[in-house]
């Protein structure tokens, strides 16, 4: 028989009243069966995986927000996507009188509808830019749009840094950015590139060819194909982020979305009867194009990876990584938080990369941004 | 053509019978500065067909899945409640540990983290026990590392909310969401260390008192017993975690759960076979105590509510509320505040600015008052030296002065004595001249001499002292005595 001293038993670390800030010694990991915390066999049935359906009760009574930004010159169907890709009038299409003044300067407007369907509740925020790449000098016309991004990410640190803070903070951040490229057939206009650039640190962007209908298919492929390149070229990554990709699985069906991105997308808010059934489509002369076919147009595309697949994931890049880097620029310059006597852990700001979901991975994006950074 | 699926009013206004109109007004806002429509004003839009957005709390769980699940649990009670065997029944398989002993000398907590899988959820336990609680003469203190050891994982936790550089998502969070309380089956009522722990633990942590080891009670006992409890618990205001009866779903279930507390539980790692089922179970000579029996315990009451029910809602009732209010109270110790009195929101680096001027200004107060003092006991040093200087010269003068007496002294006498000599001398050289005068010319001229010699020494004397005392010589005393005589 052995004795059993007071501490100093086999897994566990005895934490005496001098020592409150030793927590548990597991990583942050969450895969199973990490090397120091011991996976247990369960003899039995314990009812752990009811924490999902918890979960669920409790996202569906809480409710949903999407925030969606649409930049793209005038006349390329911003406002028609956007009432196609969420059925529903969200914006009267724009359609410039004879009267009215194309604006002069780029004015950022946003409407917000609550959406429900099959008891969830999303609300959905869209923001148009009406008057961007509209001038004759189009210099700096992103600024806008950049300090609007900013503004939001500024919004919800402010909200965040409070001392009463409320329970669930309003999140008016933009997700998402689908960039609308006009279809020339050539390639990315000096324009498309400077936005990009710039857009795609801030923003999950997407892009897309607006008004499809004017090329063909060979002439669709060519086109992205030499999008595809001047993005690689200009090291613009545009969403889903090669760098993002969890595991394998991710990475294999990331990989098809960035095959055909840029979507070549129509959008169309009327309906049409083909063979007996109702679409939505536009009619021409010669023939009626269908949004939902995908022979016709990869719209269908485009809002399965919106909406039904990678909503939540637009979100919570831009939640992890995005506003993340938001905030370490903001809190760099600003000396907002406290660091002084008494803030033990605070951590050091190194020039090093910034922030990516899994720390594990290198980052193409980090590099560039890291040379960003010197430049600040 | 629009259908009309399910729509939810949530606006302020009423939904216009065509959305269209309404949204044109809705619609344009004004330049750079946008006010956004949020909340109220809110329009619910009815959508034309399947959008497919109903997937989201799918992929939102799907998300969780693969990050995974954290929960902490936390066993208060005294040494052999049953806790360790409780977590072991709870959670269906043998955590590592050995029990401890009765010989502690304060409270401790031991912290063990596990790896569970079950189908696609994985989870990440921590299960942290108090040893020792309840075994000191002295319980004064009993609760302190226990209300310590809860602040550190808030105070981990807010450190790592307040890097610059932080990593939120992936951040292993250790703070307890549920504090399982062991009360000792004593079927009287509460003791006063349960009371006074209880009531230091309420506003941190969401409480679930449970009668352990309730095998020891009969079932009338165990009623009063629990009347008693919550009673007690109610009169000294401690807020134990109530069910949320607040989602339909589960509020019925939960608004029954709560009138059970506390639960009564057994635990038992040991199966034994009962009818033709394996079962857990305790055997005493007069019968068997199932653990999975709602009618012999509440073992599966709480089984239901702890992780079934309610496992995400304690998740969220830590973060939203205990986190928050510990959050709050630590800036605000801090020095930090949202408005200042003309209500205009201050930046934490106002405020931050000003507490440093702050501790600027006191350092700079400290060091004058530091340098003052300073000077002080330096003058006073310095007069203390002066003082003992001046005693020092008195001292030196005196010595001297002493010094000087006895000096002059010492030469008075040496000159006496001198003069002593000196006379002495005189006599002696005028006696030998006598001597040898007398010795050469017959007797006149030693009269003579003698006279001479008579009347050298005895000049000085005439004063009246006696030629004796002058010369010392014998013969010189006999002549000079008859010399005196014939003169």
């Amino acid at each position: 028989m052995f004795c059993f001293p007071a501490m100093g038993h086999r897994h566990c670390c005895a934490l005496g009243p001098m020592d409150p800030m030793r927590r548990s010694p597991s990583p942050c990991s969450s895969r199973p069966s990490s090397p120091r915390t011991p996976p247990c066999e369960m003899l039995g049935y314990v009812g752990i995986e009811a924490v999902l359906d918890q979960l669920k009760i409790k996202a569906m009574k809480m409710g949903f927000e999407f925030n969606i930004m649409v930049v793209g010159q005038s006349g390329l169907g911003k406002s028609t996507m956007v009432n196609t890709l969420f059925k529903s009038k969200m914006w009267k299409s724009t359609v410039q009188g004879l009267g009215t003044p194309t604006p002069q300067t780029l004015k950022l407007q946003s409407v917000t509808h609550v959406i429900e369907e099959k008891g969830v509740k999303l609300k959905l925020t869209v923001t148009d830019t009406p008057g961007f790449g509209d001038q004759i000098n189009n210099d700096k016309c992103w600024d806008p749009i950049l300090g609007y991004i900013s503004e939001q990410y500024e919004r919800y640190l402010q909200e965040e840094i409070l001392i009463t803070r409320q329970r669930h903070i309003p999140d008016t951040r933009v997700h998402c950015c689908i960039y609308f490229v006009p279809p020339t057939g050539h390639c990315l206009r000096p324009l498309d590139i400077e936005f990009l650039q710039r857009l795609c640190r801030t923003v999950n962007v997407v892009p897309v060819i607006a008004r499809a209908d004017s090329l063909t298919i060979e002439e669709r492929e060519t086109f992205r194909r030499r999008i595809q390149h001047n993005l690689r070229t200009h090291c613009i990554e545009v969403y889903p982020q090669k760098c993002f990709d969890e595991d394998i699985n991710d990475r294999i069906l990331n990989s098809k979305i960035r095959d055909r991105i840029p979507f070549a997308v129509v959008g169309a808010d009327r309906e049409h009867l083909v063979n007996g059934r109702c679409v939505l489509g536009r009619k021409t002369k010669w023939g009626i194009i269908e949004v939902e076919n995908l022979a016709h147009c990869e719209f269908p595309l485009l809002r399965d990876l919106l909406i039904r697949s990678h909503l939540q994931d637009l979100k919570d890049i831009t939640h992890n990584v995005h506003y993340e880097n938001y905030r370490v620029c903001r809190l760099n310059e600003s000396h907002l938080l406290p660091r002084g006597p008494g803030w033990v852990n605070l951590a050091q700001t190194p020039a090093g990369p910034l922030a990516a979901p899994q720390p594990s991975k290198a980052c193409q994006q980090d590099q560039e941004d890291s040379k960003d950074d010197d430049e600040y | 053509m629009i259908g009309t699926c399910s729509a939810v009013s949530c606006a302020v206004a009423p939904v216009a019978a065509a959305p269209v109109a309404a949204l044109a007004d809705a619609g344009a806002m004004a330049a750079t500065d946008i006010a956004r429509q949020v909340g109220e004003g809110c329009r619910t839009v009815p959508l034309a067909g399947h959008v497919g957005f109903d997937s989201l709390p799918d992929q939102l769980v799907n998300k969780s899945v693969s990050q995974g699940f954290s929960f902490n649990i936390l066993c208060v009670g005294e040494t052999g409640l049953g806790k360790s065997t409780l977590m072991d029944t709870l959670f269906n398989t043998k955590f590592e540990g050995e029990p401890a002993t009765h010989t502690q000398p304060g409270v401790q907590l031991r912290s063990n983290t596990y790896d569970l899988q079950e189908s696609n959820v994985g989870l990440k336990l921590t299960i942290v026990s108090t040893v020792g609680f309840g075994d000191q003469i002295n319980k004064e203190d009993s609760y302190k590392p226990i209300v310590e050891f809860i602040d550190a994982q808030f105070e981990a936790y807010l450190q790592e909310e307040l890097k610059i550089r932080r990593v939120l998502h992936a951040y292993h969070d250790s703070r307890i969401h549920a504090c399982l309380y062991f009360i000792a089956p004593t079927g009287h009522s509460l003791k006063s260390l349960d009371l006074v722990t209880m009531k230091k633990l309420d506003s941190k942590v969401n409480i679930i008192p449970i009668i352990a080891k309730s095998d020891a009670i009969s079932k009338s006992e165990l009623t009063k017993f629990k009347i008693k409890i919550t009673s007690e618990l109610v009169s000294n205001g401690v807020q134990i975690y109530q069910f949320p009866t607040d989602d339909e779903s589960v509020a019925e279930i939960n608004g029954t759960m709560n009138a059970h507390l506390p639960f009564a539980v057994i635990g038992s790692t040991e199966e034994l076979k009962i009818g033709n089922k394996m079962m857990k179970a305790r055997q005493y000579p007069w019968g068997t105590v199932q653990v999975e029996n709602e009618a012999h315990c509440d073992f599966v009451k709480l089984r239901e509510m702890l992780i079934r029910v309610n496992m995400e809602d304690l998740r969220e009732q830590t973060h939203s509320r205990h986190y928050e209010l510990y959050r709050r109270c630590k800036l605000e110790e801090m020095g930090f505040k949202d408005t200042d009195p003309d209500s205009k929101p201050f930046s934490l680096q106002e405020t931050y600015e000003a507490k440093r001027n702050e501790f600027l200004g006191e350092l700079q107060k400290k060091e004058e008052e530091m340098r003052q003092m300073f000077v002080q006991r330096v003058k006073e040093k310095e007069a203390e030296l002066k003082e003992a200087e001046k005693e020092l010269h008195e001292k030196f003068d005196r010595l001297k002065k002493l010094h000087q007496d006895e000096k002059k002294k010492l030469e008075d006498k040496k000159k006496c004595l001198d003069d002593e000599v000196n006379a002495f001398k005189q006599r002696k050289t005028a006696a030998e001249l006598l001597q040898s005068q007398g010795s050469q010319a017959g007797g006149s001229q030693t009269l003579k001499r003698d006279k001479e010699k008579k009347k050298a020494p005895h000049h000085p004397t005439q004063a009246g002292s006696v030629a004796g005392s002058c010369c010392k010589l014998p013969n010189c005393m006999v002549k000079g005595a008859m010399f005196s005589g014939l003169l």
